[in-house]
Order: C-alpha cells, then sequence, then structure tokens
C-alpha cells in the first residue's frame, strides 16, 4: 500500500501562485469576492504565504506553498465528533463533505490553518458551472473542506493501471494539479514509502523540514529550505 | 417565621407586573428567533466569524450559560452535604437557576452549528475520541442529574399545591403527576430524604465534569494559552463564581418582587457575598497562575496572545475584566458595604466580568493562530447578539414561569416540624 506524500522545493518557488489557480480549476473551488476575502471567508485548498523580509534595499521575499499537510498524527481527525475526516490507508487525511455537520472543531485543532470552512452556498460563474471537474464533489454550505492531495487523480490512475494488469503505479504516473503546472517544478507527489520514488529521494535530503514539526504531527508534506547563493545544493 | 403563606401568595396569584414582563422577554426571544431565520437563511456568513476565528459568541454562551448554572445544584449540594443550614430558604430558587441556565446554555452549540439539519449525527455517528462528544454526555448527565434534584426537592411542596387544589385543570394536572403520590408518610419522608442526599453526592461529580469536559474542547488543543492543565479547574471555579454571582440577583429581585423580605435576609446575601468573595480571590490566584506561565515561558506563540491581552487590542476588555472579576468583589470584605444592593450590585459586575473573560479565553487566541496567514478579528453582529440576548430573556422567562408554577422558597425545608436530621448509617441523610 503506498503511502502518499509532497516535497515542495522552496529554492524553485517564485510564488507565482499558479498552484493556487490550478487547484481551484482541479477541485471546484468557488471564487470569493474581494469582500469575502477580507473577512476571512474565502477558500484556497492551496495557499502561498508570502513575506517580505528586511529592510529596502536589502530585501529578500519568502514565499511558503501551504496545502494541507496530510499529517500521520493529525490533530484534526480525533477531535471531529462524529468521525468525517479520517487517516485513509494510503495516507490520505480524507474529508467526508456529506458526514460533516460543521463543528469546526478539526479547523481550530488545525496548527496549519489549512481547513477551511464554506460559509457560503457555493456559486460558479455560468460557464465555469458548466466546466466543473467531474471528479470533485462540490461542496455544499456549512462543511469543512480542504485540500485532498488530489486523491481523484490517484483513484484515476490506479484505475488505469488495474486495467492494464498492473497491481502498481509508476513512479511519477500521477501527480496533484498543483505539481503539475508548477513552471519551476518545485512541487513533487509520489509514494513515500517506495524509496526509490523521487519524492522520497527529496524527502530524504538534508535540505528537507516539516512545518511546525515541533508539535509532533508529523506531516507527510516536506518543505526543502532555500539555500543561499553561496550555498551548494 | 411561622407564617409561609407569602411564599404561597404568587402561586396563587400573578403579580400586576407578569404578564408585561411575559410579554416583553417573550419579544426579545422573538427578535432572537428572527436573528435564527436569518442565519438559517444565510448560513453563519452572517456572524462576526471566518477563517481562522471559528468559534464566537455561541460557544462563548455556551461556556457562560453552562457557567451560571453552577450557583444552583452544585453550590446547594456542597451545603447540604456539610450541613449549612442557611441554606434552606435559598436553595429551591439556585436550583431552579441551574435547571433554566442549563436549558439555555445545552442548545447553543446548536445555533452554531454549520449544518444543524445534521446534529442527530452526534448519536448516531459518534466518534468517542472527540471531547465534543464527551461534552453531549457530561452536559445532558448534568442536566438530569439537576432535574431530579430540583424535582424531588420540590415533590413535598408539589404535593402541597396538589393538596390546596390550586390552579387550574392543568396546573393540577402537572402537580398531580410531579406530586408521584406523596403523601407525606413517614417512610415516604425517609425515602425523600435519602434520595436527596445521593443526589447530592452524585451532582457534585456530574457537575464539577461539566465544565471541565467543556473547557478540555478548547483546553486539549495545542492551540496557545488553549493547551494549559489549568483550563479545567479554571472553568469550574469560574462557573461557580458567576453562578453565585447570579443566584444573588436572582434571590435579591425574588425577595422585592414576590415580597420575601421575611424568609430572604441580609444574612443569606452576606454569606453567599462572602463566598462569591472568596471565589474573586481564587478566581485572581488562577488568573494570575495561567497568565505568569504564559509570560515567563515566554513561548513566542503565547506571549503574541498573552500581549494581545495585557497591552494589546484586548487590554481595554481585559482589565475591565479585572475590575469586574478583582476588585469590586473586594468590596466585599468590608462588613459595612455588605449590604444587599451593594452585594447585588457587585454580583452584576461579576456576571459581566465573567462573560468578557471567557471571551478572552476564546477570541485571543483564535486571532493569533501559529501559522499567520492574515490579520485576523472578532466582532460579534447583530444576529450574534440578538441570540445572546435572546438566550438570557429565555433564562428569565424560565425563571419567571417556574416562579408562577412553584413556591421559590422550600416549605416543607423550612417548617419546624420538618423532622430534624436524622443521622442515619449512611451519613447525614437530612434533606
Amino acid at each position: 500500500m503506498p503511502r502518499w506524500g509532497m516535497t515542495i522545493d522552496l529554492d524553485r518557488c517564485s510564488g507565482c501562485q499558479a498552484c493556487v489557480v490550478a487547484c481551484k480549476q482541479e477541485n471546484n473551488v468557488p471564487f470569493a469576492s474581494a469582500e469575502d476575502l477580507e473577512r476571512g471567508r474565502g477558500i484556497s485548498w492551496m495557499q502561498v504565504l508570502s513575506t517580505v523580509e528586511g529592510e529596502w534595499p536589502n530585501l529578500r521575499a519568502r514565499h511558503l506553498p501551504l496545502p494541507c499537510l496530510h499529517c500521520e498524527k493529525a490533530p484534526c481527525t480525533k477531535v471531529c465528533p462524529v468521525d468525517a475526516t479520517h487517516l485513509d490507508s494510503e495516507g490520505f487525511v480524507e474529508q467526508n463533505n456529506a458526514r460533516c455537520i460543521g463543528t469546526r472543531y478539526c479547523a481550530q485543532n488545525c496548527p496549519y490553518g489549512v481547513r477551511f470552512f464554506n460559509f457560503r452556498t457555493p456559486e460558479f460563474p455560468e460557464r465555469l458551472a458548466r466546466a466543473l471537474s467531474p471528479d470533485v464533489a462540490v461542496r455544499p454550505r456549512g462543511v469543512i473542506e480542504k485540500c485532498t492531495l488530489c486523491a481523484h487523480r490517484v483513484k484515476r490512475a490506479e484505475e488505469q493501471a488495474y486495467l492494464e494488469g498492473r497491481k502498481e503505479l509508476r513512479d511519477g504516473e500521477v501527480t496533484t494539479a498543483c505539481a503539475a503546472v508548477c513552471p519551476g517544478q518545485a512541487i513533487t507527489f509520489g509514494d513515500l514509502d517506495d524509496p526509490q520514488s523521487r519524492v522520497a529521494k527529496l524527502a530524504r535530503s538534508p535540505r528537507a523540514f516539516r512545518l511546525l514539526e515541533e508539535l509532533g504531527t508529523e506531516p507527510k508534506v516536506f518543505h526543502l529550505r532555500e539555500t543561499r547563493f553561496d550555498e551548494g545544493t | 417565621v411561622t407564617d409561609y403563606e407569602p411564599i404561597l401568595r404568587p402561586v396563587d396569584r400573578a403579580g400586576r407586573a407578569f404578564w408585561p414582563v411575559v410579554g416583553a422577554l417573550l419579544a426579545v426571544i422573538a427578535l432572537g428567533a428572527s436573528a435564527y431565520a436569518t442565519q438559517l437563511r444565510h448560513g453563519l456568513l452572517v456572524t462576526g466569524l471566518s477563517r481562522p476565528v471559528f468559534w464566537g459568541m455561541y460557544i462563548l454562551n455556551l461556556i457562560f450559560f453552562i457557567g451560571i448554572s453552577y450557583g444552583g445544584t452544585l453550590t446547594s449540594a456542597v451545603l447540604r452535604l456539610v450541613g449549612a443550614e442557611w441554606r434552606r430558604p435559598v436553595a429551591r430558587a439556585a436550583e431552579a437557576a441551574t435547571v433554566c441556565a442549563l436549558l439555555v446554555g445545552a442548545p447553543q452549540p446548536l445555533l452554531d452549528l454549520g449544518r444543524v439539519d445534521r446534529a442527530g449525527w452526534l448519536l448516531l455517528h459518534g466518534k468517542f475520541s472527540s471531547p465534543m462528544l464527551w461534552d453531549v454526555i457530561s452536559i445532558s448527565t448534568y442536566l438530569l442529574v439537576s432535574a431530579v434534584y430540583l424535582w424531588v426537592a420540590l415533590i413535598p411542596d408539589v404535593a402541597l399545591l396538589r393538596d390546596r387544589g390550586l390552579g387550574g385543570p392543568l396546573r393540577r394536572a402537572l402537580y398531580r403527576a410531579l406530586a408521584a403520590g406523596f403523601s407525606g408518610s413517614e417512610p415516604q419522608i425517609r425515602r425523600a430524604q435519602h434520595a436527596m442526599a445521593v443526589l447530592a453526592v452524585l451532582a457534585i461529580p456530574v457537575a464539577v465534569s461539566a465544565h471541565t469536559v467543556l473547557s478540555w474542547v478548547p483546553g486539549l488543543s495545542q492551540k496557545p494559552m488553549w493547551h494549559s492543565a489549568l483550563m479545567g479547574p479554571y472553568f469550574v471555579l469560574g462557573a461557580i463564581f458567576s453562578g453565585i454571582a447570579t443566584i444573588l440577583i436572582l434571590l435579591a429581585v425574588l425577595r422585592r418582587v414576590l415580597h420575601l423580605e421575611a424568609f430572604l435576609l441580609r444574612e443569606h446575601f452576606e454569606k453567599l457575598g462572602l463566598l462569591m468573595l472568596a471565589m474573586a480571590c481564587l478566581w485572581a490566584y488562577f488568573t494570575l497562575a495561567e497568565h505568569l506561565t504564559a509570560a515567563y515561558g515566554q513561548k513566542p506563540d503565547e506571549l503574541v496572545v498573552l500581549k494581545e491581552k495585557l497591552v494589546g487590542r484586548y487590554a481595554v476588555p481585559f482589565w475591565i475584566m479585572v475590575g469586574c472579576c478583582f476588585m469590586a468583589p473586594l468590596l466585599l470584605a468590608f462588613r459595612r458595604l455588605r449590604t444587599i444592593a451593594c452585594t447585588v450590585a457587585v454580583s452584576a459586575l461579576v456576571v459581566v466580568g465573567m462573560w468578557i473573560e471567557r471571551f478572552l479565553i476564546l477570541i485571543p487566541t483564535e486571532v493569533n493562530p501559529r501559522l499567520r496567514h492574515a490579520p485576523a478579528c472578532y466582532f460579534p453582529t447583530w444576529v450574534e447578539w440578538s441570540e445572546l440576548g435572546a438566550s438570557a430573556a429565555a433564562f428569565v422567562l424560565l425563571l419567571v414561569l417556574f416562579s408562577r408554577l412553584f413556591p421559590v422558597i422550600s416549605i416543607w425545608e423550612l417548617r419546624e416540624d420538618t423532622p430534624r436530621p436524622a443521622r442515619g448509617p449512611h451519613g447525614p441523610t437530612e434533606a
């Protein structure tokens, strides 16, 4: 059984937000008005947190792409009173939209702030509504949603492999929407349990770290820290 | 005092203010209902909630109303077990206040649910690892035990009402049912007293568990300044504190409106006032311990929240809270200030202060998450304020109805001819 995970190389991230857009498109995430964004009601499964450090002219921009980290010891799953979210056998932290009753306890207990509450009934402009992704259900108002690590893409690839008589997927055969569009190829998706996979090798890199590691959540999304120009990779 | 008629008079005849008060309270509740209709139509969009402030007024009111219930059953049970005789005239009203506060407080999370239509799934699909499920269990147990406790202590008095044939056919049927065939015979009285003693012992852990488990909902998370072992005791203590303040206000109102000056004496207000003063000192001690630990430990995430509270955006409510919950009760240390009026004024400040305290436990932590995405703030909207108003009105209305239907002072416990406490093999079985 694979254990899906991801690495995000901060050295390769330019903060272009292509991953954010691709994710919205792939997963039928509705647009938010400027007012909703201002009031913290927007939804974006993939976020890029950007900060600018230092004083002009010695500035340094930093970008941190942040999807759901699919923690091995996810603090969000154990607090759900109706078992609407849990770690599945392939390592995805699943969110069951039909079960969720909207207590938002999971969102409270997620230290990364990657869980979103549907304050509105999702609405799509006419032309987009006709082009919704068929593999992802649109979430109703009043429930929590979050990044699935494109589990539907994995499912589809597994079905294809089955039809071709293969038991397992080849490394790189399936990837997430954010990884697919990243112009810097900063994002790598794959099976962390396969020591030969690209993602497993990157996760073993000395540059690899996990956000808020000290909380013991054991994320399966690793970030690779930036290097200085005079430092080799 | 041997004439108990003043206690029965309000049950017999409604006062002149009864219907206007009921009407006004219903109007406030109707406002809350219309606000809720708005929320059902538009969802939680109509509240001030956002990401990362996922919980606001409704969870705050849950904690607040469950909190003010602590002046009743728990306090009454403790005083009963230690044999404090002065509790007799105040216990009934306090126990009724517990049940009323719980009836208002317990459903608050339903206002907060994103999908209230799926609330039943808490029972169908409940997952025991969630403190929220523990909450459902402990609060409903607490409500059940408190209601039974109130009822058992009420039986002899209801039997009296039944025998007098008070009220119309509906009320007479109610009294007949609640009196449960009580005739005042010796074995019945002994059984009732025994039940009271058992219930009093049972009520204490059940009551303590309710607010402890409630505190664990935020307290067991890893959020800065929520993740603290002190949360449980802090919540329970704050609950008793605000509960006693509520009871003091209630007793003063009942005393004035129902003309019970002969039963509710300055002595009762003094004693409860001193108990509240003791709670204020303990509250200050807990508050100091909690905040000093955060300050001295200097974990950056916690310091951000702490600074917001002490000197930042929440400094004004924080210091108002300290004034209301600690400075004001200190006045009661002076005997000359322990008048009924002064005690009630201090109690009102304590109730307000403890509401602010709950706000300050929840909100500053929520607006300062570990990973800061964007600046966050929270201010309740008119919908949420309406729900607070409607909840308070519902609490008062339930008490008004209770005082119309039942004697707010336990007549049988006051009666001189009630059998004196007998020390049986099971300890004090005095009821």
